[in-house]
């Protein structure tokens, strides 16, 4: 008995030094994608390629769960709003909700299972069929020539398309709250223009998709990289990313939020 | 390097992106209305300014001409000293009047300026010497009760 405990305690303290290790080795792997990206903006083309695989292919699932999202803002914010006769607020609520918080997070958790995943599985499977190994046989550095293009073209593309949630969103909020319910056109523009803090509000936001960003692709990217090379491995990477970044977004999410709002409360 | 049909879908995502940025900023937003980057500073000493933030808005004649930017207490005079920067395309006299005002009965509070007849103006980081303490519903019920008591007592005294 004392020895299947003194196994147990074991097992621990291994898993413990074993996530240290790999924080560690996590870190070194950012550092040193930062340090070798200068290539891949000497060769834009590259960037503009995953550009296009991260970005543009998840326009849809952005625009589309960006307008449901503002919708359901709009009603349940006329909903509440209304009990208090304060339903031209509803804009400002629907513009707030959006820029602050849902617009960033949202668009970030989708991106990670959206974008994030696939970045993984792929460079994953690269190191499965030995690609990477290849490259580097050919004098070609994996981490310049694979990782540094797909972590860029996330870091680029997450504020872009936190901000077309955001529109679309407010756009969903406005045909529910105006076309449909029938609040006043010009106090629903009128009071989320004076509610909504170019610096305060909108700068906050997109600093939070790039936080956001930096952290999905890194986390994306070091999953892939790190996979065992088998399809098993390569199948809990994929899983591993998404449940991090999920993760990582909502804790920075809280930290951000109270360093950049704490004016108001 | 060719151009491919790829590089004109990310011409539309990045045009898109930041269509996207300037809606929020000029319709969502309210930089096309107010910025602070011309505006010159005021500061108003009120002996309580109520649930008055950072951040609310300076309002004359209902138009909103600035905003509160900070608020510190006095140690010397215990008052609250209020700062806040004006858009400079508005100047207000010497002898302007500065109080603070809630929007509505529950709405949030707001700095209200009505201006004088000075013919000088404020300038930059000059002090508003005519201030008005916000409204503080306790108190005013406490003296609305005090009044209540003491009247009462005049009427029994009255009937002695």
């Amino acid at each position: 008995m004392p020895r299947r405990i003194a196994v147990g305690i074991r097992g621990v303290g291994h898993r413990i030094i074993d996530s240290v290790w790999r924080l560690g080795y996590a870190s070194r792997f950012f550092l040193l994608t930062l340090l070798k990206s200068g290539t891949s903006f000497r060769r834009f083309g590259l960037i503009i390629r995953e550009l296009y695989f991260t970005a543009v292919l998840s326009l849809i699932i952005i625009v589309v769960s960006g307008l449901f999202v503002g919708m359901v803002l709009g009603l349940q914010g006329y909903e509440t709003l209304q009990r208090f006769g304060a339903e031209s607020a509803v804009g400002t609520m629907v513009a707030l909700s959006l820029v602050r918080e849902l617009g960033p997070v949202v668009a970030a958790l989708l991106f990670a299972s959206r974008a994030g995943s696939a970045i993984t599985a792929e460079i994953g499977l690269m190191k499965a069929t030995d690609q990477l190994a290849a490259m580097e046989m050919m004098a070609v550095d994996p981490i310049s020539r694979v990782v540094a293009p797909r972590f860029w073209a996330g870091v680029i593309s997450m504020p872009f398309l936190a901000a077309l949630f955001s529109v679309v969103g407010v756009f969903g909020g406005y045909l529910i709250a105006v076309v449909v319910i029938g609040v006043d056109e010009g106090s629903f523009w009128s009071q989320m223009q004076n509610a909504v803090d170019f610096r305060y509000d909108i700068v906050n936001g997109v600093i939070k998709t790039c936080v956001f960003g930096v952290a999905v692709t890194a986390i994306a990217v070091f999953e892939g990289y790190d996979a065992s090379p088998t399809a098993e491995g390569v199948s809990g990477a994929t899983t591993r990313t998404v449940v991090t970044s999920a993760l990582v977004i909502l804790g920075l999410d809280f930290v951000l939020t109270s360093v950049m709002f704490r004016g108001m409360s | 390097m060719q151009r491919t049909t790829m590089d004109l879908w990310v011409g539309l995502f990045v045009m898109a992106g930041i269509g996207a940025l300037l809606f929020l900023a000029l319709k969502v937003g309210n930089m096309g209305t107010y910025s602070a980057a011309d505006s010159y500073t005021l500061v108003g000493d009120f002996e309580n300014i109520g649930g008055l933030k950072v951040r609310a808005p300076v309002k004359s004649a209902g138009v909103v001409v600035g905003r509160v930017t900070d608020i510190q207490l006095n140690t010397e005079t215990f008052d609250a000293e209020v700062t806040m920067s004006i858009d400079t395309r508005y100047r207000f006299p010497k002898d302007t009047f500065a109080s603070i005002l809630t929007a509505g009965l529950l709405g949030e509070q707001y700095i209200g300026m009505a201006a004088g007849g000075d013919e000088t103006s404020l300038k930059n980081g000059d002090k508003i010497m005519k201030t008005n303490s916000a409204i503080i519903l306790e108190n005013l019920i406490g003296q609305f009760l005090f009044n209540k008591a003491s009247e009462g007592n005049e009427s029994g005294s009255n009937k002695n």
